[in-house]
């Protein structure tokens, strides 16, 4: 082998390693805002089946913790969200570093296998089929670093997912009545307390992908609009009067929040998109060094 | 609301005891079944290969992990949505004979309706919270239609004190999460109509 094949190789191999670790971890605990939110939410939720739920959530999460082991069966469907500095030594050997990470972390963790190849109807038994993971990437001019989001996106948080374009007539009252509807069917069953991401754009597409993004964001997090910011804080409210409580099993909140994240919409539509985080929300985000060094940013603290 | 703790395999009478809201500790056979498993048995008309009458059936698609010895362990087992199942899990329950489902949410008309017609129930485990469950499982006695994959699979399982179950559909007609369902949408209009005031951005 010459020389920048071996290098090569070492390059994916360090990248490779450290990208399994943080998804291994990632697996068994949840971000500090997540977790926060929780602990804050436990204290209001007392009354009915609220506290054997909660009870058994933080349960769980110690377990996860003490067994190293992911704390729910289902790893999801791997999605990376990458941004990508454009002086970064690496890129080209970025997406391959990404793959491995996700073979990797299938044996070590050990994540399900839910790479089910369409048509085929198989399962791949390794998490990589067609265009999986499925990697978002961002660039970012004048950076030598990269910042990786994970998010480990589980079927019954899936499920809720939606996008449909809106008639500007029926306007932002329009979003509200789509995002009622759709939490109070669908959210009920997909692990509730949920993070609402919720995409505004022109296109169904756009708010789609916006609302997945909306999911990176920290809970507690403000859209940077005002009216943006407002909106988030009505729906959150309003959701959590209806009182959907831990599981859909009734109580005095709903969500852990409202995230919304916006594109300049065309005249004729408003297109809205909805997904849901279930309380496991497994997202995290990992800055990385062309040294190798790294910074766990969701997780502080944390060595991999 | 009761709590009972249960050991398979279960009879009618067992069954018709129990009342929506109700807890349940299961002790015995606990085999998963879920998407794929519904689509051999109901709509494709095969075999199901487990026996599962009296018996409960996991809404679940665990991480195993294979030993040496070619046995496995669980390592993270929770529920899955179970609505998924809807469409089928009446003909399911009358096909097979299960008593107690294990998922998590609700389901529909048609499964209240099969658990009336067949002495079963429907009960929820936490969502989530699949290291609690794993460590409640104490034996995988074997696995059915592994070439379906890990999560797919019929996974047959020894638990015990396996719980909190939560009866979310009794044999009597009752679904609680429609109940549930009904003041969330009675909540929810006054609700829409008050923030849709607020969102009017136009100049």
């Amino acid at each position: 082998m010459s020389d920048s094949t071996n290098n090569s190789t070492e390059v994916i191999n360090k990248l490779s390693d450290l990208l399994s670790s943080f998804i291994c971890y990632s697996s068994s605990h949840l971000p500090d805002d997540v977790l926060n939110k929780l602990k804050e939410m436990r204290e209001v939720e007392t009354e009915g089946f609220s506290s054997t739920i909660y009870d058994a959530m933080f349960n769980n999460m110690e377990m996860a913790d003490k067994l190293k082991r992911p704390s729910c069966q289902d790893t999801g469907i791997v999605q990376f969200f990458v941004k990508v500095g454009t002086n970064y030594p690496y890129m080209n050997l970025l997406h391959e570093a990404l793959v491995e990470s996700v073979l990797k972390a299938t044996n070590d963790a050990p994540l399900r296998h839910n790479a089910v190849q369409v048509f085929d109807e198989k399962n791949t038994g390794n998490n990589v089929g067609v265009r999986v993971p499925w990697i978002d990437w961002e660039i970012v001019p004048d950076r030598d670093d990269i910042e990786v989001y994970f998010y480990m996106a589980g079927g019954g948080c899936s499920l809720p997912g939606m996008a449909k374009v809106l008639m500007p007539l029926e306007g932002y009252a329009g979003i509200v009545k789509t995002v009622f509807d759709q939490m109070t069917s669908y959210g009920v069953n997909a692990c509730p307390p949920c993070l609402v991401g919720i995409g505004i754009a022109g296109s169904a597409e756009v708010a789609a992908k916006l609302s997945k993004k909306a999911l990176l964001r920290p809970v507690g997090s403000h859209n940077e609009n005002p009216r943006g910011a407002m909106m988030e804080k009505e729906l959150e409210d309003g959701l959590n009067k209806v009182g959907l409580g831990p599981g859909g099993l009734r109580g005095k909140l709903s969500v852990m929040g409202v995230n919304i994240e916006q594109a300049a919409r065309h005249p004729a539509t408003l297109a809205v998109g909805i997904s849901t985080a279930c309380w496991a929300h497994r997202r995290s985000c990992i800055k990385i060094n062309p040294d190798f060094t790294y910074d766990f940013l969701t997780h502080k603290g944390v060595t991999l | 609301m009761s709590t009972y703790h249960l050991t398979t395999p279960l009879s009618d009478a067992d069954i018709e005891k129990l009342n929506i809201g109700d807890v349940i500790f299961l002790t015995g056979d606990l085999t998963t079944g879920r998407d794929d498993v519904h689509m051999r048995v109901i709509k494709q008309g095969k075999q199901c290969p487990v026996d599962l009458k009296g018996n409960a059936v996991f809404h679940a698609g665990p991480i195993m992990r294979k030993n040496d010895d070619g046995s496995y362990d669980v390592v993270s087992i929770g529920p899955t949505t179970s609505m998924r199942m809807e469409e089928c899990e009446a003909e399911f329950l009358k096909e097979t004979g299960v008593k107690v489902i294990v998922g998590k949410g609700g389901m529909g008309p048609k499964t209240t309706q099969g658990c009336k017609d067949n002495k079963a129930i429907h009960t929820i485990f936490p969502g989530g919270c699949a290291v609690v469950a794993a460590c409640e499982v104490e034996k995988v006695d074997g696995v059915e239609w592994l070439d379906l994959g890990m999560p797919e699979a019929m996974w047959k399982m020894k638990v015990k004190e396996f719980g909190p179950l939560i009866v979310s559909i009794d044999a009597h007609g009752n679904n609680l999460i429609d109940n549930n369902k009904v003041i969330f949408n009675e909540r929810k209009a006054p609700i829409v109509e008050e923030i849709s005031a607020k969102l009017d951005f136009l100049d």
